[in-house]
């Protein structure tokens, strides 16, 4: 299939069909309305069901339903939004059922902005409700990637019963860019023996719950989820990585700013500075190993995010004290510029190339 | 462009390029001397919308109208009591960028009063790469709908299709066959084949509509 421009946010709808997608609930929010305006009006035309719901907080407990049910659902809002949502989440986590949780990111703290931010690293990474869980959550730099991790991320949910967050800034999902839908890669799936689909009077009822009365039921199924987690530690890992191994700086950035690092790093080749970037792709499992390759000349790690200071935490985790770890961020839904990006290399760099 | 009407409304669906096509329009106006206001209707779109480049454009000596409200991000549907001014005021070469879809043509029905048959030119920018606007039904259904909720009718069409930055001759190609078929099948005409400069010197000379360069005002250096 040839490429068209989509904006983000259709895309998303778009590659949920396409993964199977039939169920999507959700409440309107700048900067992701158009996705469930897309779902609207493309859903119904598969045979699926779109709800808005009265509240963020009914339609994550509407995909915890349809989730239970053993069908693919997905919802999506922006940051103040999955704060609502919170709760549902880790009731799903808790319950280990698959689901696609998507957030383009606004300015925050509280109702903040409608403008691009990144400033729900922590919420995502480490969990904004309550409990020992964890999300996959996959932060994709353009359209086409969104599109690609949108397929495989309903295949990730589904293999490991566990829900994936989307996590991307209002840029990614208001910018219009070329995609093209190929047929991914699909993975064996085992059957949803599990999803509460009706016994047929041949078996005992499936429970999807995720209270536990007994505490040594709890810590059980607390080390079961685990031990679920390490296997995707060691198998979900997704990060691109450019010119680590000859770099004197070492830009980490993930989603728009690592692009905005990329246009910064190809100004400064054409300098002669020798900079290389490592862009998570996977937010959780977090590529900590991938910050083992950069070589010992390197003068130091520069973070990029549009918030405060959020995933440098992860970078500082990685690198372990073998270099120093600068950041430079933009907040409020201000998008930092290459040029400001090369002025903090160069600040690196000590004046010596 | 002189044998426009003085009042051009720029309609289409979101990511056809009416606002790249607008902002390059007003600039194209100013630069022959006239006297020219861009009024930025765009209650849909909450990015990349005309308002963002009030400063460029004011400097080159445009007059540009976005919300009342004064900040550029504002997610409020305020379209300012200023838009009247140029339509009003007939020694301004007006531009309106509506919003797009539907949807966003609505705000144009407020102002019909001032469009008279002959007095103004509504221009549909059709992109045949967009996913919604790919066949000559699905552009004409557009069409339609945007001239019922905006009571206004389409008097031009303009192939402004894109992929961005990597458009090639192929696509523009591709956008005229759409345009022709569109407009053979509702009998208006194609206006302006509007493309990236470097697309447009390398166009054939024989296509129907005045080729008209354009400059990316609205991506940044790091976007596709």
């Amino acid at each position: 299939m040839a490429k068209v421009l989509m904006k983000g946010n259709e895309a998303i709808g778009a590659a949920a069909i396409k993964a199977g997608c039939k169920y999507f609930f959700g409440y309107p929010i700048t900067p992701q309305s158009e996705l469930p305006e897309y779902m609207s009006r493309e859903l119904p035309k598969v045979g699926g069901i779109f709800l808005q719901a009265e509240s963020e907080v009914a339609a994550i407990n509407m995909v915890y339903g349809a989730a239970g049910a053993g069908e693919r659902v997905m919802t999506s809002s922006s940051s103040p939004g999955i704060s609502l949502k919170q709760e549902g989440i880790t009731y799903i986590a808790g319950a280990e059922l698959p689901c696609l949780i998507v957030n383009i990111m606004r300015g925050g703290p509280g109702l903040g902005s409608i403008q691009p931010s990144q400033t729900d690293y922590f919420q995502a990474t480490r969990g904004g409700g309550n409990g020992d869980y964890r999300l996959v959550v996959l932060a994709p730099a353009d359209v086409q990637e969104l599109v690609d991790l949108i397929i495989e991320g309903f295949d990730i949910a589904d293999q490991y019963r566990n829900p994936v967050m989307i996590l991307g800034d209002g840029m990614i999902g208001q910018m219009m860019e070329p995609v093209e839908f190929t047929t991914p890669k699909q993975r064996e799936l085992s059957e949803k023996d599990w999803a509460t689909v009706g016994t047929g009077g041949k078996r005992n009822p499936n429970i999807i719950n995720s209270l536990y009365i007994d505490p040594e039921s709890l810590e059980k199924h607390n080390i079961k989820l685990q031990e679920k987690y390490k296997i995707i530690k060691e198998n979900e890992v997704k990060v691109e990585s450019y010119n680590i191994e000859d770099a004197d700086v070492v830009i980490a950035a993930y989603g728009t700013t690592a692009r905005i690092a990329k246009t910064a790093i190809s100004k400064l080749e054409k300098e002669g500075y020798k900079v290389g970037l490592i862009r998570p792709i996977s937010l959780w499992p977090y590529p900590y190993d991938e910050f083992n390759k950069i070589s010992d000349r390197c003068k130091g790690i520069l973070t990029v995010e549009m918030n405060s200071g959020q995933m440098v935490d992860d970078v500082k985790i990685a690198v372990d004290g073998r270099f120093p770890v600068s950041f430079y961020g933009r907040t409020g839904g201000m998008v930092p510029t290459p040029d400001a990006i090369i002025e903090r290399v160069k600040e690196i760099y000590g004046g010596e190339k | 462009m002189i044998n426009d009407k003085r009042i051009r409304i720029i309609t289409g669906h979101y990511g056809s390029g009416k606002t790249e096509f607008s902002v390059n329009y007003a600039v194209k106006l100013a630069s022959m001397g006239k006297k020219v206001a861009l009024a930025d209707l765009d209650v849909v779109n909450l990015y990349f919308r005309s308002r963002e480049r009030a400063e460029t454009l004011k400097e080159l000596g445009i007059k540009v109208i976005g919300s009342s409200i004064n900040t550029p991000a504002v997610d409020v549907p305020a379209i300012s009591p200023e838009v009247a001014t140029p339509l009003q005021d007939e020694s301004y070469e007006a531009i309106l960028d509506v919003g797009g879809d539907p949807a966003g043509a609505r705000a144009l029905g407020r102002y019909v009063e001032y469009f008279k048959e002959g007095n103004y030119d509504m221009f549909f920018v059709l992109n045949a790469n967009r996913p919604e606007t790919q066949s000559a039904v699905k552009a004409i259904e557009y069409i339609r709908k945007i001239e019922d909720v905006s009571r206004t009718k389409v008097t031009g069409i303009i192939n402004n299709t894109h992929l961005l930055k990597s458009t090639t001759v192929e696509d523009v190609l591709k956008g005229q066959e759409l345009a022709l078929e569109v407009s053979n099948k509702i009998n208006i005409p194609i206006k302006y084949i509007s493309t990236l400069e470097s697309v447009a010197e390398n166009l054939p000379n024989n296509l129907e509509g005045e080729i008209f360069p354009i400059k990316l005002f609205m991506r940044e250096e790091w976007m596709l």
